[in-house]
């Protein structure tokens, strides 16, 4: 008998931000949504970060970032990642972030972000959307 | 209040009024929701049936006295403004001196200090947690050196500053008494606020360091240091913004608030043995204010109203002075949006408004890009001018609390103490803040809030303009801040040169006399006073905190 | 480098994949696991419940760090509700336990309880046979406890702790049938709080009141402050003590060898219940619509399904 196989989310906040009100309601709304979510909380570092997605062996990171200090925090994360061998889960961000640094970290591989102001059902769309279960 | 006639007339008109609506028109059918933003549900009409147990004398009143619900100065405004106050900070100490110099000159009657996020947590610019986040939102401040920087030429015996600052708190102040030492300036004619409020750090703002309860004693410290030297400083700014910003309602703010409050009160006196008298008028708070305006109005009239009931009956203040709440408040963040931006100056101005019809005493207003980055020049300025053409202009300010015996208003105002009530009662049963705090119920209810408030976003049920209707697929991008990508670098070396010219011995041996104040009952701020001068830095004397009080971890109540 | 081998050298990556693959019942993770199974038993596994808000995962934070210096290397499993509603989860006792996050011979999994109640999932079973043959010391499971949730820890422990703070209505817990019989140790967690004496008081006398024949274990009480981490030195002692007591009478290996019997039990059981599902659905129908009209009964319909699988052999049970 094979399941239905649930969709693993890792939702944490890299640094010193300690605004958390998005990742939570973003957590929720991927629980309400059907999917099972590790909630990691503030003040990781992106090692922790990394660690724990592996351990969990989560498909989907959701990292939030509201002081500026994305660029590098979100960058380490995708490069950690790589560099223990995790490639296909996909990171996304969300929080304070200027729509001209999107590019530049869609290149270091945050597959999407979100800004303020997105409806949770887009989330949660992209990621049906987006985040496959390919083992 | 109103005699029996007229609660008849009224009572007897309202029918009427329904009747003959309901001939006319569906517009007041069942389903449609008139309610706040906190979803607090709003009649189509309030006669003085919705008050008609109010009694002018015991619930409304004068200002400058009990209970205080049409504000704390007798003479309002009329005897002086507000204080026009922006936080702003960013980048080096001399990048904020600049800034504040500029705002001082387009007219701002007091400073607000904005650290950045290791300044904020205890970090020093050189500590790998402060890679990338040097500078980023708010000033980088590692030693007395920077604070001289920030302050220059700045008369700290003419212009009071806040700081908004929690765990390292008392450092910063350190440093700032000592800068206005080094100025000639008395301790006596000092004057300014430091934000030093950890119980809502717990609960929304998550700035913390170590746990609850050494992180109040720190607090303690700090209120009784001011008592006795610092006469004209509020050692604590007793805050709700932050709660707000998290997602709270107006309702469950202002409670937590004044939770928080009760808190420290009884602390500073079952720890210091103070009479209430003598600190307490000291006790300053801060609020958000909000976009749904008529709540935020009677929210802050139930406030001091509560705060003078509390300092009065729970807490046996005698002098009136005591029962007084001053506050300062700050539109709120989590009202402004990213798209559209220049809408943000409405939203701004109308939530200044609200502020300002409140009682305020001092206001900071956002700027419209702060969604988006720090603010620009050209924004700072709308946010300050905004203050001025309502305190210049619109003739708000001829007359005290104008709203006061609005039927709308005062049965809002006493609707939301009343709820406010129930939340203090449940937290008074739990133990107090801090037991609340151990069990995650304030952190829960605003969660729960926020995931409300989200969901009706989402659904349409509540409206922000250009996010969720009246959305433009087109927007021109605004010019926005860019904080020096080499204010890093600069600040790590500045800070290796004041390692270095410093006398390392001293820093030592004060370091350690602040370690043992700490394990003692001792006030720490003779000690924190005393390495500041000898330039320890900031994570330095956070260490020590650290090491002898533990680290607070979030425990990720969602 | 086959998989197995690969959690015998202790990957993270492998380990985790492999625990997914088996939660989700993926037939390769399934075939895997038999030959990873012939490599555990070497772990001793500690179980934990408690109602939630006792403290479990800060404990298990404090706990892991007194191992940790023990030169101990650990595994976790913490198990966390699935909303009835949306079949989703918030798995959120980890974040309790992030100071360990890059601790590399800690392992933390957090795995949905997907309706099973208490811990007894096959889920929760298999993810501690892989942590076991990575080679972890000792391997803590924490779940809600529920009243039937303390009691299937037991089955799945060596040491079952049960974990309780003043304050919560405890002492009606403690009432609850089968908690006493099957706690090795009691925990009053945040000790610091009012109601802790008389908490441990009436704890105490409960446990007089049961007869215990001699030799048997008798469970300790510990306080704890697991914020402060006080009193988990004593806890790890503990532990440490019952294993030692476990070992020496000969216990350990009668509790093991029913674990593996429940194993078995299980495993059979749920070959079973995945043969309904593949069966021939004519052939289903008609059994039911004998059963419905009341021409046969349940037992013997079972056992009509229960010949037909020892005629199909291997194919008809074992398939996902």
């Amino acid at each position: 008998m094979s399941l239905e196989r649930k969709l693993r989310v890792l939702i944490a906040k890299p640094g010193l931000d300690g605004h958390d009100r998005g990742a939570k309601i973003v957590a929720r709304k991927y629980r309400d949504a059907g999917f099972e979510v590790i909630y990691i909380g503030l003040h990781q570092t992106p090692e922790q970060i990394v660690n724990a997605a592996i351990q969990e062996d989560v498909d989907l990171v959701g990292l939030s970032c509201l002081s500026g200090a994305h660029m590098y925090l979100f960058t380490e994360v995708v490069k950690q990642l790589r560099e223990k061998g995790a490639i296909d889960i996909t990171v996304v961000g969300g929080g304070i972030i200027p729509g001209e640094d999107i590019p530049r970290l869609k290149e270091v591989g945050i597959k999407e972000v979100f800004l303020p102001g997105t409806p949770l059902e887009e989330i949660i769309k992209w990621t049906k959307e987006n985040v496959k279960l390919l083992r | 209040m109103f005699s029996d006639k007229t609660l008849n007339q009224a009572h007897q008109g309202m029918k009427k009024w329904l009747e003959e609506v309901k001939k006319v028109t569906n517009d007041l059918q069942e389903g449609k929701r008139f309610s706040t933003i906190s979803n607090l549900d709003i009649e189509p009409i309030y006669t003085p049936e919705n008050i008609k147990d109010l009694d002018f004398a015991a619930n409304i009143g004068y200002p400058g006295a009990y209970p205080f619900t049409r504000g704390c100065q007798a003479t309002g405004y009329r005897g002086r403004i507000w204080t026009f106050r922006m936080f702003s900070g960013f980048g080096s100490a001399s990048d904020t001196n600049k800034r504040w110099h500029q705002l001082l000159k387009e007219g701002e009657t007091g400073l607000s200090t904005a650290f950045d996020f290791p300044t904020l947590m205890g970090y020093d610019s050189d500590s790998p947690k402060a890679i990338a986040e040097c500078g980023k939102c708010g000033v980088a401040i590692d030693t007395l050196a920077d604070f001289e920087v920030l302050t220059k030429n700045i008369p700290l015996d003419e212009v009071t500053t806040s700081m908004t600052i929690n765990p390292p708190a008392s450092i910063l102040w350190a440093m700032y008494l000592v800068a206005a030492e080094k100025q000639g300036v008395s301790w006596d004619k000092v004057g300014g606020t430091i934000q030093n409020d950890m119980l809502k750090e717990f609960i929304a703002q998550k700035t913390f360091m170590c746990p609850p309860e050494p992180s109040v004693r720190l607090i303690s410290d700090t209120i009784e240091f001011g008592t006795k030297h610092v006469p004209r400083w509020n050692a604590i700014s007793i805050s709700g913004y932050h709660i707000r910003e998290a997602g709270s309602t107006a309702v469950q703010e202002l409670a937590f608030t004044l939770a928080d409050g009760i808190a420290y009160v009884k602390d500073v006196i079952d720890r210091k043995k103070l009479d209430v008298d003598v600190f307490a008028p000291r006790l300053s708070f801060f609020f958000n204010s909000h976009i749904d305006f008529f709540e935020e109005i009677a929210k802050l009239r139930a406030a001091r109203r509560m705060w003078a009931k509390i300092m009065r009956d729970r807490f046996k203040a005698k002098n009136p002075r005591t029962w007084w709440m001053r506050f300062h408040s700050q539109t709120a963040g989590c009202s402004l949006t990213a798209h559209q931006p220049f809408n943000n100056i409405i939203r701004i101005a109308t939530e200044a408004l609200a502020a300002v019809l409140g009682g305020t005493q001092s206001l900071h207003t956002n700027s419209l890009d702060e969604v988006l980055a720090l603010p620009s020049d050209f924004a700072v300025n709308i946010a300050l001018r905004t203050q001025q053409i309502l305190a210049e202009e619109t003739g708000v300010i001829n007359t005290i609390d104008p709203l006061a015996g609005s039927y709308f208003v005062e049965a809002l105002t006493n609707e939301i103490e009343e709820k406010a009530w129930e939340y203090i009662e449940k937290i008074d049963k739990m133990g107090g803040m801090l037991a609340a705090i151990d069990k995650g119920f304030p952190q829960t209810e605003i969660a729960n809030a926020a995931y409300n408030f989200q969901q009706q976003i989402d659904r349409g049920e509540k409206v922000m303009v250009g996010t969720n209707k009246y959305v433009t697929d087109e927007e021109t991008p605004i010019e926005l801040l860019k904080v020096n990508e080499k204010v890093e670098a600069e600040q790590i070396h500045r800070l290796k040169e004041v390692k270095r010219a410093r006398d390392n011995r001293k820093v030592a041996q004060t370091l350690d006399a602040l370690r043992v104040a700490c394990k003692s009952d001792k006030n720490v701020m003779p000690y924190v006073i005393e390495a500041v001068k000898e330039y320890v830095t900031e994570q330095e004397i956070c260490d020590v905190y650290r090491q002898v009080f533990g680290e607070y971890r979030d425990p990720g109540f969602y | 480098m086959n998989l197995v081998n690969k959690i015998l050298e202790g990957d993270v990556l492998a380990a985790a994949r492999l625990m997914r693959g088996i939660e989700d019942e993926v037939s390769d993770a399934v075939e895997e696991l038999e030959s990873v199974y012939l490599h555990t038993g070497r772990a001793y596994i500690v179980g934990m419940t408690g109602a939630p808000g006792v403290g479990k995962s800060t404990l298990l934070g404090s706990l892991i760090n007194v191992f940790r210096k023990k030169n101990m290397t650990v595994g976790v499993v913490a198990l966390d509700p699935t909303s009835p509603f949306t079949g989703g989860a918030i798995l959120g006792d980890r974040v309790r336990m992030q100071s360990y996050g890059v601790d590399k011979d800690v392992f933390i999994r957090s795995l949905a309880a997907r309706g099973w109640k208490g811990g007894l999932s096959k889920a929760t079973v298999n993810t501690i046979h892989v942590m076991d043959a990575m080679g972890k010391n000792i391997i803590f499971v924490e779940a809600v406890g529920s009243g039937q949730g303390e009691v299937d820890i037991a089955r799945v422990a060596d040491t079952s702790i049960i974990v309780l703070t003043p304050g919560m209505g405890d002492e009606i817990q403690m009432m609850k049938a089968g908690i006493l019989e099957v706690a090795d140790i009691f925990v009053i967690n945040k000790a610091d709080r009012e109601g802790a004496d008389n908490l441990r008081t009436g704890l105490e006398v409960m446990l007089e009141m049961k007869t215990h024949l001699p030799g048997e274990w008798k469970p300790g009480i510990i306080l704890t402050e697991a914020v402060s981490d006080i009193g988990t030195e004593q806890l790890a002692e503990e532990i440490l003590r019952h294993r030692e007591f476990l070992t020496s009478s000969g216990e350990l290996e009668k509790r093991r060898r029913e674990r593996a019997k429940l194993e078995l039990t299980m495993a059979v059981e749920s070959s079973l219940k995945n043969y309904i599902e593949r069966m021939d659905k004519d052939y289903l129908a008609k059994l039911v619509d004998d059963l419905v009209y009341r021409k046969t009964n349940p037992r013997s319909a079972a056992s009509k399904i229960i010949a037909q699988v020892s005629l199909g052999g291997k194919d008809g049970l074992f398939t996902d």
